[in-house]
């Protein structure tokens, strides 16, 4: 075989296995894969009514915009971007660490700089099919209402995702030469959770900041934001007038973005390969546990309880998990910290906003004990009844939704009493639920499958989902509306109600 | 010494996947007994053995331990046993005492008790230097010796094994043969499955044949061979022949 017959044939074996990966994650390893992507079609074409309650006024935007126009249309694309980055690089972590077959292409005789390289296209691949596949109902519904020229939005969802492809694979490699391999694979799962989410955060920290609210567009629109932008006709602006159908903008994007792409395939397909060589051997690394520290005594339940904690603990990816979910209850914390001297209205936004945190922290709790025993053998051959186990799980999970949400809920006793118990009792029953749904559809897993544990069961993903939006709601409208909050209530409650019902029985 | 009390019997124990894996099976094995039990792959000594220690429920038959019916009370079984599988299913994140501390902890074993008892295990299965080591870099024959430990750290009267010495190199599964000799020195009674017949020929005291789902041979190796008509034969000839008359039966 030809060199250029083996990279070709080698591009199309990676594609198969990113196609395979995506579609495994998507369908959640169904056999019944036709109706699962038939669902998905629906899902995508339902996703067109949102898109158009978001985006479908902006339709008749055209160029030349005003600077407020420019910036939210900026800001838009440097969070696509932020969400790709993010993306990326768990992609990329993913290829270092998780895939089983670096030992049989390092060991092959081919280049490894070149079998690279197209392992690096692959991942780009990949960023930029996620990223269409999320912008096709928004760009859709932009072509419906304003013609062709809307178009050019997929040329820079396609630039921006060889962008973050690029800058991914470059702040990976660099992270794993600079802290190596072990902390290199928790950092970079932090940083992608960070990355992610930190952009919105900002926006809406320096919102609450200046204008009180938690709408980050108060400062993308405000006069302080234009004063200090760029002129227009800035660099700066190249991605929002590309989306507007500047071809010019459009090619100049897509040409730099295949350009910073290639230089980081020449520069770093060889480092690439020798970092792929070092995680292979040295993935797992002996860390020191605890030292000389004596056996304590205790019931069954509080060794299962103890063994849970330092689980959770030790846990890098729980850890970018929580991360991200403790990083969305900074703005409402900040909102809190501010209302002490200005109070206003605003402040009952902080409500929600920490009862659907809980929840969505509780299902990943819920999912990392219950579901995610490692040792299940172990634990099902122990002398005490499944259901004392099952007990000892949740107590964990509640226990440290308490410990994480607790000085908020003083934080917020001192602002107001009322608003407090409302939120206590929010947080209690969002996490009870999203803990008795991850309950109700447990499967045995391992722990390193948490990041698939919202395509095992999509019924159990949606219900956690919307039970945590549900009682959020109740949560805000019993502060503003009790009687409104009584019919959320029941309805939220109706959700949970006959998801119980839909659960697999069990013996 | 062997006493006559029944460690475990079972009986018309019977369990059904896409096919019957283990068909109306009897079987008794004595206390203070090495018991080996071999079979083809596929043949139901896994399902036989899982159903035994809890992890599976099975559709027919009773299983009792030391007297117990293990179905009614499980607790109570499950306090005199321990299990291994062939996968050893540990805490990447715990250390090997920290995992020990907690097995202890879940066979209600005080601190007093089992933390010299965990030390002794780890220090004898050649894990000393490792023991404050997070087990997520350990080797299989590591992982195993430390599941291992976790099954003796409670100090059970009944140890099953399925296949305990897969991924062990050879001065691993000498040490592993060693500390069960022990305990069935000791008293306590070990059922084992192996693909590794010299060891069942070697270590057990009884072998159980089982094929298709069913015990087709039980007996020491004397008894095996005075059975069947092969004087002087190896026990691999001795399970081929079975298995194959087996196979042509079926």
């Amino acid at each position: 075989m030809s060199s250029a017959a083996a990279l070709s044939w080698f591009a199309r074996h990676e594609i198969r296995l990113a196609w395979r990966e995506w579609l495994a994650m998507m369908t959640g390893g169904r056999r019944k894969r036709t109706r699962a992507v038939i669902g998905l079609i629906i899902f995508a074409a339902i996703m067109h009514l949102p898109a158009y309650a978001v985006i479908g006024r902006f339709s008749d935007l055209r160029a030349p915009l005003d600077k407020s126009s420019l910036i939210v249309m900026t800001a838009t694309i440097a969070l696509a971007w932020a969400l790709m980055l993010s993306q990326a690089i768990e992609s990329v972590t993913r290829v270092f660490y998780a895939r089983a077959d670096l030992d049989l292409i390092i060991s092959s005789p081919a280049r490894l700089e070149n079998v690279f390289s197209i392992r690096i296209a692959a991942i780009a691949l990949s960023v930029i099919a996620m990223a269409l596949l999320f912008s096709t109902p928004f760009v859709d519904i932009l072509v419906i209402g304003g013609g062709i020229r809307w178009f050019a939005a997929y040329g820079v969802v396609v630039a921006v995702g060889l962008s973050a492809a690029a800058v991914a694979i470059a702040v990976t490699v660099l992270l794993f030469r600079l802290i190596g391999p072990s902390r290199t694979r928790l950092v970079a799962q932090i940083l992608a959770a960070i990355i992610g989410a930190g952009f919105v955060i900002a926006l809406q920290i320096a919102a609450i900041l200046s204008y009180g609210t938690l709408s980050r567009f108060a400062v993308l629109t405000s006069d302080a934001a234009a004063a200090i932008a760029p002129d227009i006709d800035s660099i700066v602006w190249w991605p929002a007038r590309a989306v507007l159908g500047d071809g010019k903008a459009l090619l100049l994007l897509l040409g730099g973005g295949l350009v910073l792409l290639g230089a980081v395939m020449t520069i770093f397909a060889g480092r690439f390969a020798d970092t792929a060589a070092l995680a292979s051997t040295n993935a797992r690394p002996n860390r020191q546990g605890s030292r000389a520290r004596a056996f304590r005594a205790g019931s069954r339940q509080q060794a299962l309880r103890r063994k849970e904690f330092v689980l959770l603990g030790r846990d890098p990816w729980l850890m970018s998990q929580t991360l991200m979910q403790l990083l969305y209850l900074v703005p409402p914390a900040v909102m809190l910290w501010r209302s002490f001297s200005d109070s206003g209205l605003a402040i009952v936004l902080v409500t929600p906003v920490i009862v659907m945190a809980a929840g969505q922290l509780a299902g990943g709790l819920a999912w990392l004990t219950i579901s995610g025993e490692d040792a299940a053998d172990l634990v099902a051959t122990a002398p005490l009844k499944p259901s004392r186990v099952i007990r000892a799980k949740i107590e964990v999970v509640l226990i440290t939704i308490a410990v994480i949400f607790a000085p908020l809920v003083a934080a917020l006793l001192f602002a107001s009493p009322l608003q407090a118990t409302v939120t206590a009792l929010g947080i209690m029953i969002a996490a009870a639920s999203a803990t008795a749904i991850q309950l109700w559809f447990r499967v045995q897993a391992k722990r390193s499958q948490f990041r698939r544990r919202q395509t095992s069961s999509r019924l159990a993903t949606f219900a956690e989902a919307f039970s945590s939006i549900g009682w959020a709601a109740t949560a805000a409208l019993a502060l503003a509306a009790p009687i409104v909050a009584f019919i959320s209530g029941l309805m939220t409650l109706g959700i949970v109600a006959a998801t119980w019902k839909l659960s697999p029985r069990r013996d | 010494m062997k006493s006559h009390e029944s460690a475990l019997q079972v009986r018309g124990l019977t369990k059904r996947f896409d096919r019957l894996a283990v068909d109306a099976l009897d079987l008794t094995v004595r206390s203070g007994e090495f018991y080996a039990l071999v079979g083809p792959n596929g043949a139901g000594k896994t399902t036989t053995l899982r159903m035994v220690a809890g992890l599976l429920r099975p559709d027919a038959g009773t299983v009792a331990v030391f007297g117990r019916d293990a179905l009614a009370d499980p607790v109570a079984a499950k306090q005199m046993m321990a299990w291994v599988s062939d996968e050893p299913m540990i805490y990447d994140k715990l250390t090997p005492l920290e995992y020990l501390e907690f097995v202890a902890g879940l066979w209600g074993i005080g601190p007093a008790t089992s933390e010299p008892a965990a030390h002794d295990l780890l220090v004898s299965l050649g894990l000393e230097p490792h023991l404050h080591e997070r087990c997520e870099g350990f080797s299989k024959g590591m992982r195993q010796k430390v599941a291992l430990a976790g099954a003796l750290v409670h100090d059970p009267r009944l140890i099953i094994l399925d296949e305990p010495l897969t991924g062990l190199d050879a001065v691993s599964a000498r040490h592993v043969k060693g500390l069960l000799g022990d305990r069935v020195r000791a008293g306590c009674t070990v059922i084992m499955t192996t693909h590794i017949l010299e060891v069942a020929e070697r270590m057990a005291d009884r072998i159980g044949v089982i094929a298709a789902g069913r015990l087709v041979a039980e007996g020491t190796l004397a008894e095996l061979r005075q059975q069947n008509g092969h004087h002087d034969t190896s026990l691999e000839d001795l399970f081929i022949a079975l298995v194959n008359v087996e196979a042509a039966a079926a």
